[in-house]
């Protein structure tokens, strides 16, 4: 007998994106089998980001045909602009990656797994992107967060890279069941999986407050702050950026703080309107706790790498004040505040990979002296990027702030406009700190010679570097642009 | 073409030639005369607008206005007021005798060192047309970034403590008007400044008071001032209490004073005694200071104090008074700080007690060194004596007491200005002038003697600037612009 299954229509256009990154990963792994080992490198990494470019068009196309978002494939789906942009910056994110990672002196014989896992985190994540249940959250979690867990691990010649992996994969296993076990409460208070039913469940049961629900929606809120790395639930992050391969660690800290941010703020917006005045508190209060966390811990850090890692757990603070704002312009802000976040975050993990690679060693303040003059272009370029973390004017890392703040004080907190800024001005010291190493300190003072030579032109990565570059400028003097399209995406949600 | 172009290009200008000097491949003399090559045009371009600005008009002239984003009702606005116009003149001849030092005294890294002067430039010439409270703070934070490097970088042994305070006292303050400007542009729906109405909320008052304190700086957050001035180079030194400082005063015209009337009258008596404070504090430091740089620096101080004392009078006398001290003292004191330099360059020290006798057979230096100290003490028929006096005479109407005070710090002006001379040009020869120290060579009287000779010709004519600042009446045309 033939089971008679009800096959949903299926609205191919809006999978298109994750069906690219999809369709490159499972390219590279035939390419990994049967393509020559001397052209496996160039061959699979331009797969891997023709991959990101058609999720980047395709996603660009769906934002302008997506007006009016609605669920598609029985709901499971949503396709609006939220979704779209975001797969944007994901997949521009992984195209930066890509570059850094092209130099990267990576065993040969797994390079092409090394891009088809990228790519499958990549589709994971702007599936997340989407994602409007329970089920497809989960769903998507897990997907990108299992890429990533073998991608931090690959590097078996990197010490330290398989005790990140593991570390990454027994924390971010325990996050997950917490998102797991959120869901199951939700689940079990309200019976529903659907994001908007949700809602539309405890508006007509009246069952906000209800403790099942309140339980659950703190699970699910923990479960994602691991992803994004708030504190508390950051402790993974240090350990893990640091230990990661370089190119996993700039990907990371851009994709996987995109997708997870804009999750949260989707499921929270949709699903738990009625419960806004608990979780905008919980919210800012995680916001204040990472900004603490990421900035003090940050200041005592000597490794770049390390120093980065809290950085992040610091702008994720900073954006979280954007969800708590529970506002149109919050939603703005957050999708502003991500596009030069992610060009800097990726930007400046890239320098280091480079330096990393002319030193052999990892990258610390120290062996950054004379970093600046040796090298013009990424030393100007790492000055910006700190700059742009520090919210200086010039880069849009000032614009994300100044919106973060609008956003916060329309909400009617003060109070949490002035913890950002005490964070900021803390901030000060470690982004300048390595201003200070590469331009004001004598290279004589470097202890230790480069592996030998001049160090190698780097062409892709320096392309990489650039395009960092232009985005975080860029997004300073193209605002209007930006926080239009930003608008148009925040207004998918029901604010 | 709109004459608001004038305005945008007295920004780019200076910035086009730092982006070319970055790109461009030159040997570095080649560099050092390019950056002041774009210096001396940017002069020209600020006499042109004042030749295109009508001093009869009120109101903003040379304006152009774009919007940045519209959401939030942020615009690119820059245009002059008639104050304005003669700061800028201030920064960008200031800024072209800093550049032109600096050519001729040599820099390592050149195309690094005067490609962020002229963003230098850029930044400050912002500051003073920004129209826009965001813009504002954008070139206000933009200023400090390329202050950062060159002090930290071609500064003295020092320099990494020395920026480092420098920068967290600033952005301590900065941070803080940023919250004021959020608040302010948010409630009021608008971040223009020209549009934008009149404020009361005393925080938001004291947000930005607390940035332009510390840039001035207004005692007792001065703590930063001595360390930045002593280790950064001359002509670095000479912009930051020349010109940065400035931009402080500046704020306190254009913001503080223009929006905040309420608060104003509020907190007018603290500040008046801060300033008050500062200036005496600062005279008598100045005079105890061990050496060159340490004088004046500290007279930083308390002119700044005097300038403060003249804007919170609030009266036509004290607003014009401030004015025109505010162009005096920021030639003077680059006067001082380069002529501080080639000092320190013919002995190796800045200390008074190490120095001495030095007009014996340099009459030059002792010529440019005594008449700029004779216009810095504020000698009667002086620029700086025009200026002080308007002040003093503005503040009396506040108070008697602060023009007392005033009136003894010009004599301890008096005092530390004529130490100053005393220890450098007289007294015994010192231990560490070489008999074979040269006087003052063509290339420094080039940079030095233009300075002061605008000063000279602003204590023939300091109408010039005081009629020219503000249309009608200084107090009426600061509350019109609060309007």
């Amino acid at each position: 007998m033939i089971l008679a299954l009800d096959t949903p229509p299926i609205d191919w256009f809006a999978l298109a994106p994750t069906l690219a990154l999809l369709t490159a990963g499972a390219l590279n792994l035939i390419l990994a089998v049967l393509w020559p080992k001397s052209w496996k490198r160039p061959t699979t990494a331009v797969v891997c980001a023709l991959g990101f470019a058609g999720a980047i068009v395709a996603a660009a196309l769906l934002f302008s045909h997506s007006a009016d978002g609605h669920g598609v494939i029985a709901d499971v789906i949503q396709r609006d602009r939220l979704g779209a942009l975001t797969a944007i910056i994901i997949a521009g994110a992984g195209i930066l990656a890509i570059g850094t990672s092209y130099s990267e002196p990576m065993a040969d014989d797994h390079i092409a797994e090394y891009y088809a896992l990228l790519a499958w985190a990549g589709a994971g994540m702007v599936f997340l992107a989407s994602a409007s249940t329970l089920l497809t959250l989960f769903l998507g979690l897990e997907w990108f967060s299992i890429s990533l867990y073998i991608l931090c691990a690959i590097d078996r010649d990197l010490a330290g890279s398989l005790e990140a992996g593991l570390k990454y994969l027994i924390i971010g296993g325990f996050g997950s069941a917490m998102l797991l076990f959120g869901s199951a409460l939700v689940y079990g208070a309200t019976g529903r999986l659907e994001f908007g039913e949700i809602a539309n469940v405890v508006q007509a049961q009246d069952l906000s407050g209800d403790a099942l629900l309140v339980a659950g929606l703190a699970l699910l809120i923990g479960g994602l702050g691991f992803k994004a790395s708030a504190a508390p639930f950051h402790m993974w992050t240090p350990d893990v950026y640091e230990g990661a391969p370089t190119p996993v660690t700039a990907f990371m800290s851009a994709a996987t703080k995109t997708v997870a941010l804009v999750v949260t703020l989707r499921i929270l917006v949709t699903a738990f309107p009625q419960e806004a005045r608990l979780w905008t508190v919980t919210i800012a209060v995680i916001a204040c706790a990472s900004l603490a966390v990421g900035n003090l811990a940050a200041l005592v850090q000597k490794g770049v790498k390390r120093m980065l890692a809290y950085s992040s757990i610091s702008h994720a603070g900073f954006m979280l004040i954007a969800v708590a704002s529970d506002n149109a312009l919050g939603g703005r802000a957050l999708l502003y505040y991500l596009i030069p976040y992610s060009a800097m975050s990726v930007g400046a993990f890239a320098v280091v990979a480079t330096r990393e690679r002319e030193l052999n060693r990892p990258v610390t303040l120290d062996n950054l002296a004379g970093f600046g003059w040796e090298r013009p272009l990424l030393g100007i370029s790492m000055m910006t990027f700190m700059l742009g973390f520090a919210g200086f004017p010039l880069t849009g890392g000032f614009v994300g702030k100044f919106y973060v703040f609008a956003a916060a004080y329309e909400h009617g907190w003060i109070w949490l406009v002035i913890v950002g800024l005490a964070a900021t001005a803390v901030s000060l010291y470690y982004y300048l700190g390595v201003i200070r190493a590469m331009y004001m300190r004598p290279t004589e003072e470097l202890q230790l010679a480069p592996v030998g030579g001049s160090p190698p032109r780097e062409l892709v990565l320096q392309s990489t570097v650039t395009a960092a570059l232009v985005v975080t400028v860029g997004s300073f003097f193209a605002v209007q642009p930006l926080i239009h399209v930003a608008k148009e995406a925040a207004a998918s949600l029901p604010f | 073409m709109s004459s608001g172009w004038l305005t945008t290009a007295l920004i780019l200008f200076p910035v086009a030639g730092a982006l070319l000097l970055w790109v461009l491949p030159l040997r570095p003399f080649a560099v050092g005369s390019t950056a002041l090559l774009f210096a001396l045009v940017e002069v020209g371009l600020w006499i042109d607008s004042v030749a295109q600005f009508d001093f009869s008009q009120p109101g903003l002239q040379l304006d152009q206005r774009t919007s940045w984003f519209s959401d939030l009702h942020v615009s690119y606005h820059v245009g002059f007021y008639g104050f304005s116009i003669w700061l800028v003149g201030l920064t960008t001849v200031v800024l072209a005798a800093a550049i032109g030092y600096a050519f001729w005294a040599g820099r390592e890294r050149p195309r690094a060192y005067y490609g962020l002067m002229l963003l230098l430039t850029g930044a400050i010439v912002g500051v003073f047309v920004a129209q826009d409270l965001l813009l504002f703070y954008v070139f206000w934070e933009a200023m400090l970034v390329p202050l950062y490097v060159l002090v930290g970088v071609w500064g003295g042994a020092g320099r990494l403590r020395a920026t480092l305070v420098f920068v967290i006292y600033t952005m301590a303050g900065s941070l803080l008007m940023l919250a004021s400007i959020i608040v302010l542009g948010l409630s009021q729906g608008t971040f223009d400044l020209v549009t934008s109405g009149t404020n009361g909320s005393d925080w938001i008052f004291l947000g930005f008071v607390a940035a332009f304190a510390v840039k001035a700086p207004l005692f007792p957050l001065h703590a930063w001032l001595p360390e930045a001035y002593r280790e950064s180079s001359p002509e670095v030194a000479a912009v930051l209490s020349g010109v940065v400082s400035k931009a402080a005063a500046y704020g306190f015209l254009r913001i503080a004073i223009a929006k905040f009337p309420g608060p104003v009258s509020d907190f007018r008596t603290p500040i008046l005694v801060l300033a008050a404070c500062g200036l005496v504090y600062g005279s008598l430091l100045a005079f105890r200071a061990p050496d060159v740089r340490g004088v004046i620096a500290y007279s930083s101080l308390a002119q700044m104090g005097l300038i403060t004392l003249g804007l919170f009078a609030v009266n036509d006398l004290g607003l014009n008074g401030a004015v025109l001290q505010m162009v005096n003292h920021g030639l003077i004191s680059a006067t001082l700080f380069l002529l501080a330099g080639g000092i320190e360059r013919r002995t190796a020290t800045g200390e008074l007690a190490l120095l001495g006798g030095m007009a014996r057979g340099r009459p030059a230096l002792a010529t440019v060194l005594l008449t700029a100290g004779v216009i810095a003490l504020a000698v009667p028929g002086s620029a700086a004596f025009a200026g002080e006096f308007a002040i003093l005479a503005g503040v009396f109407q506040t108070g008697w007491g602060y023009a007392v005070v005033g009136a003894v710090a010009i004599v301890l002006a008096a005092m530390y200005i004529l130490r100053l001379i005393s220890a450098v040009l007289h007294d015994r020869v010192g231990s560490a002038v070489p008999e074979a120290a040269l006087d003052l060579r063509p290339a420094e009287l080039g940079v030095v003697v233009p300075l002061v000779a605008i000063l000279l010709a602003l204590s023939a004519w300091p109408a010039a600037i005081t009629e020219r600042s503000f249309v009608g009446s200084a107090a009426n045309v600061v509350g019109r612009a609060a309007k």
